[in-house]
C-alpha cells in the first residue's frame, strides 16, 4: 500500500513537469505542424535562467518563498524573448517546407541554443534549492511528502485547465481550431494565420520554459540536461497523440507512472520501458491513444 | 545514361585511390584518423541517402549504428573473434537481420511517423544498453585489438593505416554497388516511390517491398559503419553510438552532403568531422553552436547539400539536375 502510494506520488510529480513541457510541444505541433526539437532548449533555458534568478534574489535577501517569483519571470522572459526571436528569424521562414527538414532545422537550433547557455551561464552546475525549503512537507498516508513536488502537481493541473479553457471556450481557441483544420481556408476566412502561429509558438515556448523553471530548484542545473527531456517529451506526445492536450496529459501520466514504478521496483527497465511503450503505441495506434477524431480531407 | 554512370564510377575509383595514396604517403596521423572516423560514418550516411531518395528520413538509425558497433565489440569480448573479415560482415548482417524484422512494421510508415518509430526503436536499445551492467552501462567497454588474416599489431600507426585502407576499400565498394543499385530498375523505384506511390503500385511494383528492401540495405550499411566506428575508436558506449543525438548527426551529414551522388556522403562526412574538430579547437564550449549554425545555413541556403556546389562548380548541371531535386514540396525553392 505504501509502495503504491509512493509510486503514485512520485509518478504524479514526474508526470506533472513532463506534462507542462509536452503541452508546449504538442500545441506547437498541433497548430504549426512543426516537431520542435529546440523545445528542449526552451526547457534548459528556463531552468538556467530561473536558477540564476533565484541565486540573485537570494543574495539580495529575498525570503526562500519569495524567490519563487523567479519561476514565472524566467518562464515568461525566456518564452517570450527567445520564442519570439526564434519564430521571427527561423521558424517563420520554414513554413511549407518538408516536415522532416523542419525537424532538422530545429535540431540545429537546439545545438546552437545549448551552447549559448554554456557561453552565458558557464559550465558549472547551478543549485537553487531555496524554494523547496519554503514549502512545508506534508504527511500523506503516513509517508512524508515533499511539498514542492505537490505544488508542481497542482501547477500542472492549473496549466492544463487554463489551456483547455483557452482552446475550447475563447475566440482565440476557435481561431486555432480553424487553423488546425485547414490553414488555407482559415486564411481565406480572414484569419491572420501568421499571427496565430506566432502566438502559439511563443505560448509553447513559455510552457517549455515553465517546465524547466519549475524543475530547476529540485535538481542541479548542469549542461546537457535538455537532451533527455526532448526524447521523453516526444514519447509523451506520441503516446498521447500529437497535437492533443488530453493526449499530453495521458502520455505524461503513463510515462511518469511507468518511470516511477521502474525506478522504485525495477531500475533496469527505467528508460527502456518508456520507449517500448512509445514504439508499441506507434505500431498499434500511430495517431496516439487519445488523438482527437479528425474529419478526413481530400 | 551509360556515359554519366561510367563517369561516376571512374570518379569514385580515382577519388578513393587518391585518398588512399594520400593517406598512406602524405597525410599526418591525426588527419588519417579523422578520415577513418568520417568514412565510417559515411557508410551509414550512404544508407540514409538511399532512404532519403525514397523520401524517408529516419531519426533512429543510431539503432543500427550501435548494433554494428556492439556486434564487433562483443564478438571480440565474448567469443574472442577479432578477425575483421568476420566481425565487420557480422555487424552488417546482424543489423540487416534486425532491419529486416523491424522493416515489416516500419515499411507502413511515412514522414514524421517513420522518423518517430525509428527513434523509438533506437531509444529502446539505448535504454537497454544504458542499464546493462555487464556491458559497462553508460561507460561501455573497449574493443579487442582487431586482426586481419589472423595478423594483429600493437603499433598504433600501422593499425591506423590498415584500418584507413580498409575503410577506403569498403567505402569504394559500397559506393560503387549502391550507385549500380540506384541505376537499376529496383533502385529507380526510390525516386518513383517518393514522387508518387500510387503510380508505382499501378506499374506493378509493391511500394511496401521496395521500401522494405531499401530499409534493410540502409540498416546493413549503417551497421557496417558502426562496426568500423567501433574499430576506429577502440571503444563502444551507448552515448556516442546509440543515443538519439547520433541519429541526428547522421541525418545532419545526409543533409549536408545532399542526395546528388553516392560520393557526397564521403565528402560530407569529412567536412562534418573537420568542422567539428576545428570548432572544438577554436571554441571548446561552443562547437555545437558552430555545427548547429552550419546545419541551419545549409537548410536555408544550400538545400542540395555540398554536392550541389560541387556539381555546379564542375558544370555537371544536366547530369546532376534530376538527381538533386529534393524530396520536399516545390514551394519555397531557394535556388532554381
Amino acid at each position: 500500500m505504501n509502495l503504491a502510494l509512493t509510486i503514485l506520488v512520485e509518478g504524479l510529480g514526474y508526470a506533472s513537469y513532463l506534462f507542462i513541457v509536452s503541452l508546449g510541444l504538442t500545441i506547437i505541433f498541433g497548430v504549426l505542424k512543426i516537431l520542435n526539437v529546440a523545445h528542449g532548449a526552451f526547457y534548459a533555458w528556463g531552468a538556467y535562467f530561473c536558477a540564476f534568478l533565484i541565486g540573485e534574489f537570494s543574495a539580495m535577501g529575498v525570503s526562500d518563498l519569495g524567490t519563487m517569483i523567479a519561476i514565472p519571470i524566467a518562464a515568461l522572459v525566456v518564452g517570450i524573448v527567445l520564442g519570439s526571436a526564434i519564430e521571427r528569424t527561423i521558424i517563420r521562414n520554414l513554413y511549407g517546407r518538408d516536415e522532416v527538414l523542419i525537424v532538422l532545422a530545429t535540431f540545429g537550433l537546439f545545438l546552437v541554443l545549448e551552447d549559448v547557455i554554456l557561453l552565458l551561464f558557464g559550465v558549472d552546475p547551478y543549485f537553487a534549492f531555496q524554494p523547496t525549503y519554503a514549502m512545508p512537507g506534508v504527511q500523506i498516508g503516513g509517508i512524508y511528502q515533499d511539498g514542492y513536488k505537490l505544488s508542481m502537481i497542482a501547477l500542472s493541473l492549473v496549466v492544463g485547465i487554463i489551456s483547455w479553457v483557452v482552446l475550447n471556450r475563447t475566440h482565440w481557441g476557435k481561431l486555432v481550431a480553424a487553423i488546425i483544420f485547414d490553414s488555407d481556408l482559415a486564411v481565406a476566412m480572414g484569419i491572420n494565420v501568421r499571427r496565430v502561429f506566432y502566438v502559439v509558438f511563443v505560448a509553447g515556448a513559455v510552457l517549455g520554459a515553465l517546465g524547466g523553471a519549475y524543475i530547476a530548484p529540485t535538481i542541479s542545473v548542469a549542461p546537457g540536461f535538455g537532451v533527455e527531456v526532448i526524447v521523453l517529451s516526444f514519447a509523451v506526445v506520441v503516446i498521447g497523440g500529437m497535437g492533443s492536450i488530453a493526449g499530453a496529459a495521458i502520455g505524461a501520466l503513463m510515462v511518469g507512472m511507468l518511470r516511477a514504478y521502474a525506478v522504485l521496483q525495477w531500475p533496469e527497465i527505467e528508460l527502456f520501458v518508456v520507449y517500448a511503450v512509445m514504439a508499441a503505441v506507434l505500431i498499434f495506434r500511430p495517431e496516439g491513444l487519445f488523438a482527437p477524431a479528425k474529419a478526413r480531407k481530400i | 545514361m551509360t556515359h554519366s554512370m561510367d563517369r561516376t564510377l571512374v570518379g569514385l575509383t580515382v577519388g578513393f585511390a587518391v585518398v588512399a595514396l594520400l593517406g598512406v604517403f602524405v597525410l599526418p596521423d591525426w588527419l588519417l584518423s579523422q578520415t577513418l572516423i568520417a568514412f565510417s560514418r559515411a557508410l551509414a550516411v550512404v544508407g540514409l541517402l538511399v532512404l532519403w531518395r525514397t523520401g524517408l528520413v529516419s531519426f533512429g538509425h543510431a539503432l543500427y549504428f550501435g548494433l554494428g558497433a556492439y556486434t564487433v565489440a562483443m564478438l571480440g569480448r565474448e567469443l574472442g573473434i577479432t578477425e575483421v573479415l568476420i566481425t565487420l560482415p557480422a555487424a552488417a548482417v546482424f543489423s540487416a537481420l534486425v532491419g529486416f524484422g523491424l522493416g515489416f512494421i516500419i515499411r507502413k510508415y511515412r514522414e514524421i511517423f517513420f522518423a518517430m518509430l525509428n527513434l523509438a526503436f533506437s531509444m529502446v536499445l539505448f535504454g537497454i544498453l544504458v542499464k546493462t551492467e555487464s556491458l559497462g552501462s553508460t561507460d561501455g567497454f573497449s574493443v579487442e585489438q582487431p586482426t586481419i588474416f589472423g595478423l594483429g599489431t600493437d603499433d598504433a600507426s600501422v593499425k591506423l593505416i590498415a584500418l584507413f585502407l580498409g575503410v577506403c576499400a569498403v567505402g569504394w565498394l559500397v559506393a560503387v554497388l549502391v550507385h549500380r543499385y540506384l541505376g537499376s530498375v529496383l533502385g529507380s523505384l526510390t525516386t518513383a516511390v517518393r514522387d508518387n506511390e500510387i503510380r508505382v503500385e499501378y506499374l506493378g511494383y509493391s511500394v511496401a517491398e521496395a521500401i522494405h528492401g531499401k530499409y534493410v540495405m540502409s540498416a546493413a550499411l549503417t551497421g557496417l559503419g558502426g562496426g568500423f566506428m567501433a574499430l576506429a575508436l577502440g571503444q563502444v558506449d551507448p552515448e556516442s553510438m546509440v543515443n538519439w543525438t547520433v541519429s541526428g548527426e547522421l541525418v545532419f551529414i545526409t543533409i549536408l552532403s545532399g542526395p546528388g551522388s553516392v560520393a557526397a556522403p564521403f565528402i560530407g562526412s569529412l567536412i562534418f568531422e573537420l568542422l567539428r574538430t576545428y570548432a572544438y579547437e577554436l571554441v571548446p564550449y561552443a562547437w555545437q553552436l558552430i555545427v548547429g549554425a552550419t546545419l541551419l545555413l545549409i537548410i536555408f541556403f544550400l538545400p542540395g547539400g555540398v554536392w550541389s556546389l560541387i556539381s555546379r562548380l564542375t558544370g555537371r548541371r544536366d547530369a546532376g539536375r534530376p538527381e538533386s531535386s529534393r524530396p520536399e514540396s516545390s514551394r519555397g525553392e531557394a535556388n532554381p
